[in-house]
């Protein structure tokens, strides 16, 4: 989900900035996997009812503590308003919503220049806010696992465990 | 796999690698959004080229500034179905909204016989995905590039000395831009009718049509006047009269519906399917898929064209986009003013062809 999102913040920058034939696949891809990411947000919040997250190591500070915790909560919200406002947008403006060849999804919005018009810019704040607090989080992902080695990372990507354990072993193994 | 981890073990070494990755990721966004490449042509800067050479018209489009809004319906002859599943080529009857248009970022522009003349439509078959198209009365089109279009617009920007276009840097643009020239000479020689009512309008740049069995095909498309229509004699005010087009076409349609033929032009493997700029033969097999009637007309100012983006790309199933690069540049662009436009809703003057216009347009 993780390279969904860095892949949609990516694409949606450069679409925004493009005249050339790379904008036409840009926004075909843009738009379907705005939706996909939308779906997965709402079963992960689903998920997340029923499995709490892990829980954070005990030398964190509580400033440290609520960092993690508000960033999650602001990651979650973003995730799930980005797909929103772009589909909100694209109704109002009256641009038909293509995900893929005949499957158009229904305005969710009435058509209306000044409201299309507000919620492009959002869109467009929010992506920036995303793009502000994804960096943030890989950088503090970087800070727990290079720095800190506190276990924080593994739990974040689970999928680097046995890499970064046989770091730390291996380490503990030179000092 | 131990020399990676000895360098690791350096406190300063793991906080530069964190440091590292982070400038990466800014700049991987950065060259995304060509924020380190000033040459690189992008919507901003597009969008800055309009304003530059037509100054600041707010609330109106950039491009085909000055129009009025009309509708009417499609009626489907059914012969495309052979090489499109659109729907709307199904037999039958498909509401159109439309606009009629000056090329140009001018909005009060003074209409002259030569300006280039638009016709852009909404097919908005009931249940089905819509169509939406513009075309011009002209031939070919003028570049076929994004950035021949943006070059060609700075070249033919008035000169803050004499306010008017520097003959140089015209020379200059077409000695660069070999495609333009030749499509010139095609374009001048053109012949220009007296007004929208009978002019033919060409889409100019290529599509793929797309039939049930999957088969595609290179079309270009037309829409022909059936200019005998018009039984009295057409008021026609003197080209004195600085919306003489647009007056006229308000009193033809408010008399009697207008309408014209939609040929759809099949190409041969070796016709151009990415350059707007080069005629394909005369001799290409023809489809006359319906006919478009206008019959209401209405001010830009709080009617149904207003909102609508005619973004080259909002295509049903059985049209699709060609390697047309300017399919992309148009509707990049598009999008670019139609969001620009949008969020100056409120500061727009009235159109040129304003509502008084449209209403007392029965006697110009």
């Amino acid at each position: 989900m993780a390279v969904m999102i860095l892949a949609m913040l990516l694409i949606g920058i450069g679409m925004a900035a493009s005249v050339s034939e790379r904008y036409r696949v840009l926004v075909s891809i843009h738009r379907p996997l705005g939706i996909a990411i939308l779906i997965l947000v709402v079963v992960r919040l689903v998920n997340r009812l029923f499995n709490p997250a892990p829980s954070l190591p005990a030398t964190m500070s509580v400033l440290e503590r609520f960092g993690a915790k508000g960033s999650h909560v602001l990651l979650y919200i973003l995730m799930a308003l980005l797909p929103l406002v772009g589909w909100g947008m694209l109704s109002a403006a009256r641009y038909p919503i293509v995900l893929f060849g005949g499957l158009h999804l229904p305005p969710i919005l009435p058509h209306n220049l000044s409201l299309y018009s507000g919620l492009r810019q959002l869109h467009t704040v929010l992506a920036f806010l995303l793009l502000a607090t994804f960096i943030t989080h890989f950088g503090a992902a970087l800070f727990h696992g290079l720095v800190r080695r506190d276990g924080v990372l593994e739990s974040m990507a689970p999928s680097l465990r046995n890499i970064l354990q046989s770091a730390h072993r291996d380490r503990q193994s030179h000092e | 796999m131990i020399r990676v981890h000895e360098i690791l073990s350096n406190l300063a070494v793991r906080w530069a690698l964190i440091g590292c990755a982070l400038l990466c990721a800014i700049i991987l966004f950065g060259s995304v959004g060509g924020w380190w490449s000033p040459q690189r042509l992008t919507q901003d800067r597009m969008a800055a080229a309009f304003l530059q050479v037509n100054g600041p018209h707010p609330g109106f489009r950039l491009n085909h500034a000055k129009g009025v809004c009309v509708t009417g319906w499609f009626d489907s002859t059914g012969e495309a179905i052979a090489v499109s599943k659109a729907a709307v080529f199904q037999v039958g009857k498909v509401p159109v909204v439309g606009r009629f248009s000056l090329a140009g970022g001018m909005p009060f522009q003074v209409d002259k016989p030569t300006a280039v003349r638009a016709l852009a439509l909404q097919f908005r078959p009931a249940g089905a995905q819509e169509w939406r198209t513009g075309t011009l009365n002209i031939p070919v089109f003028a570049v076929n590039s994004a950035r021949g279009f943006y070059d060609q617009l700075l070249a033919t920007a008035p000169d803050p000395k004499t306010g008017k276009p520097d003959p140089a840097k015209m020379t200059a643009f077409l000695g660069a831009h070999p495609e333009t020239a030749k499509a010139l000479s095609i374009i001048t020689k053109r012949s220009i009718s007296s007004g929208f009512f009978d002019s033919t309008f060409n889409g100019l740049n290529a599509f793929r049509f797309v039939n049930s069995a999957g088969a595609s095909v290179p079309v270009r498309w037309s829409f022909l006047p059936i200019a005998s229509l018009p039984t009295e004699p057409i008021p026609q005010s003197t080209p004195a009269d600085e919306n003489y087009l647009f007056d006229a076409l308000v009193a033809q349609i408010k008399r009697h519906p207008l309408q014209w033929r939609l040929m759809i032009t099949v190409a041969e493997p070796d016709d151009p399917t990415d350059d707007a700029t080069r005629p394909w033969p005369n001799e290409r097999r023809q489809i006359d898929a319906g006919t478009v009637t206008i019959d209401q007309v209405a001010s830009e100012d709080g009617s149904s064209c207003t909102g609508i983006n005619f973004d080259p790309l909002v295509l049903p199933n059985g049209i699709e986009a060609s390697d047309d690069p300017l399919l992309s540049a148009r509707s990049s662009v598009y999008a670019r003013s139609f969001t620009i436009r949008a969020g100056q809703v409120h500061e727009k003057p009235p159109s040129a062809v304003d509502r008084r216009a449209v209403q007392s347009g029965t006697t110009p």
